[in-house]
């Protein structure tokens, strides 16, 4: 009784104090409301970067060799199918009676890189999804009756964006040669295809493993295709005409360049392709012929400094951020770089190095009014049910060019296609645009990569395509037939 | 079946989880005590529900007897804490006692998953705490002549820390703790307390600005020793209680920026001196790069965080124990990567009603002794915590230091025991005083 009537006495003291005190009274407590609500705050930011972590970061984080939760999920099920987009299996767990598993491939080398494997470490579609395939949504009820028969639950299923006829036509459109075919949506960033040469056959890896890693000459496991860094030989033009676009305001029409077959300033020399002169030649002829010596011409007029922001807008410089493992592509051509050396870079020779991937997302950007595309090989994961667990949708990777600048590339690059050193390509039942390149790597002129990047319908871009074939030759001659196959592959599909 | 069962568990656990922490901020709600029986309450079965069904789990996963003893003797300390606390004290704040109780009880839950010996071992410690701590706010209220020695704690602090500096034991590259009789003290733990009384003493008796050097000069002393010491972590906590003390008694912003201006220079100064805060810093900005080394605790931490997800593996089904010194300084992430992400928010949330409490008997002290003092405490209790979570998360760099209730270790559980206890005490003093007040208010 008497500690309630305590409590009553202090709260008709406390609503008597209230009243004609309560401004006093927050006064008082002002400083300490700053440091609470700093503190609060402090202890949100915490929460919100906790929140921040799993939501965006942790997929990639967990992913690691060095999280010992890989082998846990592992014992505990089996891992998961890797499918095409067509459905058709491209890796799966089978047991054996005696309760060894083993991961089998049963295409083989035909998705050697951009599928992977997963007993010597974790490469491809095997790393990406890794923890996905790990995990098992099987149904509640089942997890239940294999917890108590102590088998293993049935681990998830990763789609993957390939289609087997795509990546079959370029795999076998490549041939005999190293090198590598990336094929995209440039409206999506679908991988569709992706070849790497020399390849191997993931259900051999180990056996083969202990050769393979021997062999540092030919680098069979380096996934070409994303990590393979090529000097850019004439593709590179996109990227020089781009510049030169910018700095003069969008207007091209007034340049004018007469060819006979080699340029020469300060006694140096640029030759174009086997000597030949082009003769008379605006920009865009210059670009459709692959002109060296008119590109030349057009680089010394280039501020270095536009040149340089606009390799970096095109990707140079900075690692892709994407969780595919790539490589990162340079441009190294200082401001203050001679005469020699711009001539060099400007033509794609110099120091400049790409890999198709990146030159790739370029091109797909050109076809998608400017946007890059995050490029992704993973559309669903789904349980072994069938039933869908996570969907990927299509994410902006950066916007590279305007609309404008876009258009003027597609301009050209259908040139290339109509007059230039695409021909192959053209009357055919779609249209395409693109840009060849012959990328020389050694002492001897005579050896080149061959390069193609490029998109078809020009009017509705629904795929890009980039090749390098390794040592072969001209890009018109070698990597333009090879496009055209997969072209014809994708629209017959 | 455990798995199953675990599976199962760790929503139910989320969930009760989310309607204590829903209550621990509804308790704020209105001064009415009366109407807020319901929600302590309410507080109290979730409490049951997620230690119960945690032990469920742990028992069925470990089948072993001593667990089902384990946690019926925890079950008992804990109510006979929250019946004797609420026999005893009328005025404490029963949220307070509720947020001890379920802290606790989640540490013991990890505890006892992470490792059954530790556990019993921080289950004793924890007993003779409460029975010590019970008394804490019967002598705060009783003594009010503590104020008096207020240079005793200063010289006390420092003492203590200089002998920890001068014959401490290394652990880890800090010199933290010495032992007596075989028991680990970490003195820094305690003398965080006397530091609150320090300062408090010195600002309740004059906020001029002779006061104010020679206190910054004796809370240099402290966070020098410390920094010798290499225990940046305390280092830290005292420099931001003092700073923010100081802020508080004085009122006067200028203090806040020159504190705020030391705080970053004495930083930028501690990296280039110390290599072992450039290799902490390196291995926070990067960590993925230095995975073999400096960074592996780290990412060890993000990996269980981010592989247990918003709901948690389940108790016993992830990896906690690969995270060096889990049950001392990452025991927050094996909360996360066991009973979830959720929970984990949960926990923080909870730890943030409680400060709120400290604040809040801070906030309604008219006497600027034990005004300060209360908030002096609470600085110490939630920076503390954000340095710890904020560490595991890669917030901010690992200082390494203990999660208050949760973590393993005597020193920290002990001390942060005290810390409630003595704000319990002064919401005890809290009624006298607004008992007092009230009537002379009525009698003018």
């Amino acid at each position: 009784m008497a500690g309630k009537k305590r409590k009553n006495d202090r709260e008709e003291a406390l609503t008597e104090n209230k009243a004609p005190k309560k401004k006093k009274k927050k006064n008082r407590n002002r400083e300490l409301w700053i440091i609470t609500y700093v503190f609060i705050a402090c202890m949100l930011a915490v929460i919100g970067n906790e929140i921040y972590f799993v939501y965006a970061k942790s997929e990639t984080a967990v992913n690691n060799s060095y999280n010992p939760r890989q082998e846990l999920l592992a014992s505990k099920n089996i891992r998961g199918q890797i499918l095409s987009a067509d459905g058709e299996t491209l890796a799966q767990t089978v047991r054996g009676e005696d309760g060894n598993e083993e991961r089998l491939y049963p295409y083989g080398s035909l998705f050697s890189h951009v599928v992977g494997y997963s007993t010597r470490g974790k490469t491809g579609v095997e790393y990406l999804g890794n923890m996905a395939l790990l995990n098992s949504n099987a149904a509640f009820g089942e997890k239940i009756q294999n917890e108590i028969t102590s088998q293993k639950n049935i681990g998830d299923n990763v789609i993957t964006t390939l289609n087997v006829e795509v990546q079959r036509a370029a795999y076998e459109a490549l041939g005999v040669y190293d090198g590598a075919i990336i094929v995209t949506e440039p409206s999506t960033g679908r991988i569709i295809a992706m070849v790497s040469k020399p390849d191997f056959d993931p259900n051999e890896i180990a056996d083969i493993w202990d050769d393979l890693v021997a062999d540092e000459s030919s680098s069979v496991l380096l996934n070409r295709a994303t990590q393979g860094l090529y000097p850019p030989g004439s593709t590179f033009k996109m990227i020089t005409a781009l510049a030169y676009y910018r700095q003069n305001g969008g207007d091209t029409s007034g340049y004018h360049y007469q060819c006979n077959g080699s340029f020469t300033n300060n006694g140096h020399r640029i030759n174009c392709y086997h000597g030949s002169s082009h003769g008379s030649l605006d920009f865009q002829k210059s670009f459709e012929k692959s002109c060296n010596s008119s590109f030349a011409n057009i680089g010394l007029s280039l501020q270095l400094e536009g040149l340089e922001d606009t390799c970096e807008d095109l990707l140079f410089n900075r690692k892709l951020n994407l969780p595919i493992v790539s490589s990162q592509g340079s441009y190294v051509l200082g401001t203050d770089a001679g005469d020699y050396d711009i001539m060099q870079t400007v033509i794609g020779q110099g120091k400049t190095q790409i890999t198709p991937l990146q030159l790739n997302m370029i091109t797909g950007a050109i076809a998608n009014d400017g946007i890059a595309m995050k490029p992704y090989l993973i559309d669903r994961i789904e349980n072994y049910n069938g039933s869908t667990v996570k969907k990927y949708e299509p994410e902006k990777y950066a916007t590279l060019m305007t609309n404008e600048e876009a258009a003027f590339l597609t301009g050209l690059m259908e040139g290339v296609v109509e007059n230039g050193t695409a021909t192959r390509l053209r009357g055919l039942s779609y249209t395409a645009a693109g840009k060849t390149g012959s990328a020389e790597y050694s002492e001897n002129k005579s050896d080149s990569h061959a390069w193609f990047t490029g998109f078809a319908p020009v009017e509705n871009p629904q795929v890009c395509v980039t090749i390098i074939v390794e040592g072969a030759g001209s890009g018109g001659e070698y990597a333009v037939p090879i496009a055209k196959r997969v072209f014809d592959a994708y629209f017959s599909r | 079946m455990a798995y199953v069962i675990s599976d199962l568990s760790k929503y139910v656990i989320a969930v009760f989880m989310a309607f204590y922490t829903y209550e621990s901020f509804a308790a704020f709600r209105g001064r009415n005590e009366e109407k807020k029986e319901g929600i302590y309450t309410r507080q109290i079965i979730c409490m049951f529900i997620v230690h119960f069904v945690s032990f469920a789990a742990i028992c069925l996963e470990t089948s072993d007897l001593s667990y089902i003893i384990f946690y019926g003797f925890q079950q008992i300390l804990l109510f006979a804490t929250i019946a004797l606390f609420r026999a005893i004290y009328k005025d404490a704040s029963r949220l307070l006692i509720n947020n001890m109780c379920m802290l606790l009880s989640i540490g013991f839950v990890m505890l006892t998953r992470l490792d059954f010996d530790r556990a019993q071992r921080q289950f004793k410690i924890v007993t003779v705490s409460l029975l010590l701590g019970i008394a804490i706010p019967y002598l705060i209220k009783k003594f009010r002549f503590l104020e008096k020695f207020t240079w005793a704690y200063g010289v006390v602090g420092v003492f203590a820390l200089a002998i920890v500096l001068i014959l401490g034991a290394v652990t880890n590259g800090s010199k933290i703790s010495y032992s007596l009789g075989g028991y680990t003290f970490q003195p820094s733990e305690f003398v965080k307390i006397l530091f609150v009384f320090f300062v408090a003493g010195m600002y309740a008796r004059s906020r001029d600005f002779l006061q104010v050097v020679i206190t910054t000069a004796v809370a240099a002393v402290h966070v020098i020793v410390l920094v010798l010491s290499k225990d940046l972590g305390s280092a830290l906590i005292f420099f931001v209680v003092y700073v923010a003390m100081t802020f508080v008694a004085t009122r006067n912003y200028f203090y806040l920026i020159l504190g705020i201006i030391a705080g970053c220079g004495s930083g930028i100064v501690a990296t280039k001196i110390f290599s072992h805060v450039r290799v902490r810093i390196l291995a926070w900005q990067d960590p993925w790069s230095y995975i073999d080394g400096s960074g592996y605790q780290i990412t060890q931490s993000l990996f269980a965080i981010g592989t247990g997800g918003w709901f948690g593996m389940g108790l016993y089904q992830g990896e906690p124990t690969a995270i060096p010194y889990v049950s001392e300084d990452f025991i927050f992430s094996a909360v996360a990567e066991e009973l979830g992400v959720f929970f984990s928010i949960c926990l923080i949330l909870v730890c943030l009603s409680s400060f709120i409490a400290f604040i809040y008997a801070s906030m309604r002290m008219k006497n600027e002794y034990y005004r300060l003092i209360a908030a002096g405490l609470a600085v110490t209790y939630i920076f503390q915590i954000f340095l710890t979570i904020g560490g595991g998360t890669r917030f901010i760099p690992l200082t390494g230091v203990t999660l208050p209730f949760i973590s393993y270790g005597g020193s920290s559980v002990l001390s942060t025991l005290i810390m409630f206890c003595i704000v319990q005490g002064i919401y005890c003093i809290r009624a006298e005083e607004g008992g007092r007040d009230g009537r002379k208010e009525t009698e003018e």
